[in-house]
């Protein structure tokens, strides 16, 4: 559910520090939908250990039987490449890469 | 395959819509707050890492936590009846949905951790009563109708919402709603088969349905928010692409779809001044009590002190739990750091 609640009176926001989540570790959550797929990203859980993890992935994310295996990875352990840099560090420019680059006479066929 | 084209060159690429054009316009030099702007007017997702206002960020994290701790104490007036809901099968149902409730607060609590604030931060804000959950909590369910009318307004209320929160700018809190969404739509039609069930019933059960309407109706208009006119914060929240739709749009949505429903079941809505305008296109209603919602919002609600005193116990009698589970957890990593049984060799399954 979700809804508007008005600020009310005592109501502080909490401080923003960057601080990594306290209590447990977190978690990130992939999983298997059926056989033949990937492993997907779902989202994360805290728990204690990877066991409990395991356990708490799949009461959070497949309680409608979205999934046949799971993986869990300390969230600390994801290295990501730089938002900021997407633009020099992705190549977007050669078209030439992509079949529709090429035009086939029509006569030739499907290729 | 020759990389070197005979045709002109991005020809064939400008008749797939999915390949890029052959050079792409020149990355424009702008500040971070210019890039933030320009993606909400795209229509493009916020994500975790990227650079946003500060005033942004917080509004996010005040609006999602306080999401989050609706869902998570939102299960208490439910739970409530779990040891009398009337058959076993409805027990069953009960108990999955309620299941759901701490499912989309596990959701949320995640999606606001990518904001840069922990759960147990969260968590302790609302055991401080520094943030609050949504006031529709503070009412109490006296009678096995009043799970038909959570199910049924409450949820059915919270969908309306929820549906244009699917669309909000901040990616995570957009996609944790995609998935919430899906699983209330269970929640609003459990409801309402149980509204069905009593009005199909005896002339008491009849009346039950009848009452438990009389008195979720209004808390249920009052979860929208106050009317536009007095609402501070919508033109912000449009402007960042965090709200689509205003308070008393999302109301009118929920009126206009919800008083056939009502008039199918043969109950009445408590609105002598419900009635259809021609000209809108939408139903007319009477005015909403504030000076209620406010003092419910305020702490003086029919079960506020309840809600949170349940909460603190459940929190303070968990924690031998808590302690236990992490005391295992270093025990077993101590003695040697070799692999566990469970631990997955992902590699191989790839």
């Amino acid at each position: 559910m979700s809804y508007h609640v008005p600020r009310a009176e005592g109501e502080i926001d909490p401080t923003f520090n960057g601080r990594a989540a306290g209590g447990y570790p977190l978690w990130e959550v992939f999983i298997r939908a059926k056989r033949g797929l990937n492993h997907v990203h779902a989202g994360s859980v805290h728990a204690p250990d990877a066991e409990t993890a395991v356990l708490a992935a799949r009461d959070v994310y497949t309680r409608r039987s979205e999934g046949v295996s799971i993986w869990v990875v300390p969230s600390a352990q994801i290295h990501a490449s730089d938002p900021d840099e997407a633009d020099a560090f992705f190549d977007s420019d050669k078209p030439y890469r992509h079949p529709t680059f090429y035009q086939i006479p029509e006569e030739v066929g499907h290729m | 395959m020759s990389i070197v084209s005979p045709t002109t060159p991005g020809t064939g690429a400008t008749t797939l819509t999915t390949t890029p054009p052959l050079t792409s316009p020149a990355p424009p030099v702008s500040s971070p707050e210019e890039r933030f702007q320009s993606l909400i007017r795209a229509g493009e997702k916020i994500e975790p890492r990227d650079w946003m206002p500060d005033a942004y960020r917080n509004t996010m994290i005040r609006q999602i936590a306080q999401h989050a701790h609706s869902e998570v104490i939102g299960q208490q007036p439910e739970g409530n009846w779990i040891t009398r809901a009337p058959t076993l099968v409805r027990k069953a149902i009960l108990i999955a949905k309620v299941q759901d409730e701490a499912g989309h607060g596990l959701y949320l609590y995640s999606a606001a951790e990518t904001l840069g604030v922990s759960r147990q931060e969260l968590t302790e804000l609302l055991h401080a009563g520094r943030q609050k959950y949504s006031s529709i909590f503070n009412y109490p369910t006296l009678t096995w109708a009043d799970i038909g009318c959570i199910g049924w307004l409450v949820d059915g209320a919270a969908i309306t919402n929820q549906v244009m929160l699917s669309r909000t700018s901040y990616g995570p809190y957009a996609r944790a709603m995609v998935k919430i969404c899906k699983e209330e739509s269970f929640h609003q039609r459990q409801g309402y088969e149980i509204m069905l069930a009593l009005v199909k019933g005896t002339e008491a059960q009849r009346a039950m349905a009848q009452d438990a309407l009389n008195r979720w109706w209004w808390p249920s208009l009052v979860m929208f928010g106050p009317p536009d006119t007095d609402s501070p914060h919508t033109p912000e929240s449009v402007a960042w692409g965090i709200k689509l739709e205003t308070n008393d749009e999302l109301r009118q949505r929920f009126i206009d779809t919800t008083v056939p429903q009502a008039d199918h079941l043969g109950l009445t809505i408590p609105d002598p001044r419900l009635r259809w305008n021609d000209e809108r296109g939408h139903y007319d209603f009477g005015p909403i009590d504030w000076d209620d919602f406010w003092r419910v919002i305020k702490g003086d609600g029919p079960c506020n002190r309840e809600r949170m005193a349940h909460k603190l116990a459940a929190w303070n009698e968990g924690a031998w739990v808590r302690e236990a589970a992490q005391a295992h957890a270093a025990k077993r990593a101590a003695p040697a750091a070799t692999t566990t049984t469970t631990t997955t060799t992902a590699g191989d399954q790839r």
